[in-house]
């Protein structure tokens, strides 16, 4: 699943370029949205690997396909804006800034992970990149980007520390349909409060296509509409245009402080976790959307049409993300697993009496990957 | 000094905290405008302003996930739950995310978050708001649990629990919110969490109880022959409960009875009653006896205050104890 050489990829059909905003940032950032889809796209590949060889525990969910939606909404918004989001989120925290030694680490369960090897793949959790975790319940992370959003206004207006903010609310369409979603909706619009749900439609909720699941599947910015959210449909499969459209977007609902709703167009070429048979779907359908795939596209246009990069830098990039993930599997391989202690760590402020009938309570380290 | 009830001390603590900490925001159902359903948080708002005093819908996850997303950001939370039984809605995000979060990010995000809740049964009210649920949130790993007794200890347990780097959930028993008036200092002060109080002191048998029971208790103390001198210990927090204070008594006694209005199976009592026994056992002179509700659903007012630990049955368990 590397993405297609750019030399191989069809070229654009016109001189003139299809893209905006995003056409006119600097070639460094370009490069470096390039260099973050690949890393999250390699980085998964490895990843797929080791669960499948039994090095990664617990529950796995890809992310291969929805890059472009990280990448490229992140891009839009600064680095202290709070994010939230569910369980498929290796890929938000690679492009929020953590190591991929860190994130690989977690996911072996290991005391160098991001969360010390006691979160997992479904909990990423980044306080300095402002990365406030992963999160395992379908939906209920969205009442917490709610909250995020509440405190971020009120360090604005009342407390007068902080500037104006928005916090990035992600989730996944099965979402729409948890209860919790909606009190959050409903209390963001209430209270105004600059927070963007950002759904990553691809249009399944496990093995349950959207429209199986949800009502106005083809519409679901009316549903926002009920909140008094204002809401915005943008395909995410092209990680240029998905700037082009979500800038202005997220730039309103910071200054407004006002919340906001995505339908974000997007698609998982792998299966829900890793162990999903896939009956409820095609391999042309896969293939379909393969052909739009982000990586191609951004490199073909850096290659072909903004002539910004060269084949060489190209292929140098390819091979310093295959040996930065390729580093983060050895580095989590040999790293030490918790030390037995770390049963009773982190669990209160304060050491507690019955923890464990023989544990000492001790703090955990700082991590330095993070 | 003032007289003030348990809902008056509890008002003040807040006033005060909010006060000394622009980060404490209170969030719940009515609790701006209308001060609460049993009027805890009046004038609060009048005083602190919308923004930090907020009414919210009818929304208890969504108060509760606000609430956490609050602290997460460095702010100070004290979401109100107007009834125990509306922690049903909140109680994925007090137990998958609230009691979780310091673990499953090794300390990098932690929630220091005050929720407060009426409990307990003596009000006649229905059901689903008399329940005592305690033991479920002190089954509940990166969670605290508090339960005051008196204005006292509220408005001092409510100051550490604002305080507190943890979660903390604080019960606050309705059937005394009123009940009566003690005096509560003008001044700031915390009633430390995890420790209990020696409400009575005797020799001859240990009670262990906790919120509306505690009064229960002393109704039936006043009771007792002039012979039996029972020990009065108010556990006030649920969880991490003292045990050092329980011990210490039963093995000065040797008898011990535990009071609580949860049903029996499975409650704090069970708890306790286990700690006594493995610290105790060679002290004891009589097993260890539970006086609670019963395994059923919190019956409707009219059947209430036969559910409910009362002194009659209080007073039976101690005196079959104290003979045994």
């Amino acid at each position: 699943m590397t993405s297609m050489p750019a030399s191989a990829a069809p070229s654009p059909a016109s001189g003139k370029s299809k893209y905006t905003l995003s056409a006119k940032l600097p070639d460094a950032t370009l490069h470096k949205w390039l260099r973050d889809l690949m890393l999250i796209r390699e980085f998964e590949l490895k990843t797929m690997a080791a669960y499948q060889q039994a090095k990664i525990g617990g529950f796995c969910h890809i992310y291969i396909g929805q890059e472009a939606v990280v990448v490229g909404t992140f891009g839009a918004v600064n680095h202290d804006d709070p994010v939230v989001t569910a369980y498929r989120d290796h890929g938000h925290a690679l492009a929020r800034g953590m190591s991929a030694r860190a994130c690989m680490a977690e996911m072996f369960g290991k005391a160098a992970g991001c969360a010390k090897g006691k979160g997992g793949s479904m909990h990423m959790f980044d306080k300095p990149n402002w990365l406030f975790g992963g999160h395992g319940i379908v939906g209920a992370q969205t009442a917490l980007g709610t909250g995020l959003a509440f405190a971020a206004r009120y360090e604005y207006e009342v407390l007068k520390t902080g500037p104006k903010k928005v916090c990035l609310s992600y989730m996944g369409d099965g979402a729409l349909n948890q209860g919790c979603f909606h009190e959050a909706q409903n209390l963001a619009g209430l209270y105004s409060l600059p927070v963007i749900f950002i759904v990553e439609n691809n249009g399944y909720s496990m093995g349950t296509s959207i429209e199986r699941g949800t009502t106005m599947a083809h519409n679901l910015c009316l549903k926002a509409a009920g909140y008094g959210i204002d809401a915005i449909q943008i395909d995410g499969m092209d990680v240029m245009s998905l700037y082009d459209q979500f800038k202005p977007f997220a730039d309103k609902c910071r200054a407004e402080q006002r919340p906001g709703f995505v339908d974000l167009k997007t698609y998982r070429y792998q299966g829900h976790s890793m162990s999903d048979p896939q009956k409820y779907r095609t391999k042309e359908e896969v293939a379909k959307f393969q052909e739009r795939d982000t990586i191609m596209t951004l490199s073909n246009y850096l290659l072909n049409e903004r002539k910004s990069l060269s084949e060489a830098e190209y292929q140098k990039i390819q091979a310093d993300v295959r040996d930065e993930v390729k580093d983060s599997v050895e580095f989590s391989e040999n790293a030490p697993v918790p030390e037995l202690s770390e049963l009773y760590t982190d669990v209160y402020a304060e050491p507690m009496p019955n923890l464990s009938p023989s544990g000492e309570y001790t703090h955990g380290a700082k991590n330095p990957l993070l | 000094m003032p007289q003030l009830t348990l809902v008056q001390a509890i008002n003040l603590a807040l006033a005060q905290e909010m006060e000394a900490d622009p980060r404490i925001i209170i969030l719940g159902e009515d609790v701006g405008k209308n001060g609460g359903v049993f009027r805890v948080t009046e004038g609060l708002q009048a005083r602190f302003g919308a923004d930090r005093v907020v009414d919210s819908p009818l929304a208890e996850s969504g108060i509760m996930g606000s609430a956490i997303g609050l602290a997460m950001a460095g702010l100070r939370p004290i979401p109100e739950i107007q009834f125990e039984g509306f922690l049903g809605p909140a109680y994925d995000q007090l137990t998958n995310h609230a009691a979780r979060y310091r673990t499953r990010s090794r300390g990098a995000v932690t929630i220091p978050m005050t929720v407060r809740v009426p409990v307990g049964g003596g009000i006649h009210a229905p059901e689903l708001h008399s329940d005592s649920p305690e033991a479920i949130y002190a089954h509940t790993p990166g969670l605290k649990v508090v339960m005051p007794a008196s204005p006292y200890d509220a408005k001092g347990l409510l100051i550490s629990a604002i305080r507190d780097p943890d979660p903390v959930v604080f019960f606050e028993p309705k059937r005394i919110y009123r009940a009566f008036r003690e005096e509560v200092p003008e001044e700031e002060y915390t009633v430390p969490i995890g420790k209990a109080k020696v409400v009575e002191t005797g020799s001859d048998l240990t009670i262990v109880s906790w919120g509306a029971s505690v009064l229960q208790c002393i109704e039936a103390m006043d009771k007792l022959p002039e012979d039996i001198s029972v020990e009065l210990i108010d556990l006030r927090t649920i969880y991490p409960f003292d045990q050092d204070a329980i011990i210490e008594s039963v093995q000065k006694t040797g008898r011990c009875v535990v009071v609580q209005e949860a049903p029996k199976t499975c409650g704090m009592a069970s708890e306790i009653a286990t700690v006594v026994q493995e610290h105790c056992f060679l002290h004891l002179k009589a097993p260890v006896q539970r006086v609670c509700g019963f395994d059923t659903v919190m019956p409707y007012y009219k059947l209430e205050l036969e559910y409910l630990p009362n002194a009659e049955r209080i007073l039976e368990a101690v005196m079959s104890c104290a003979a045994y």
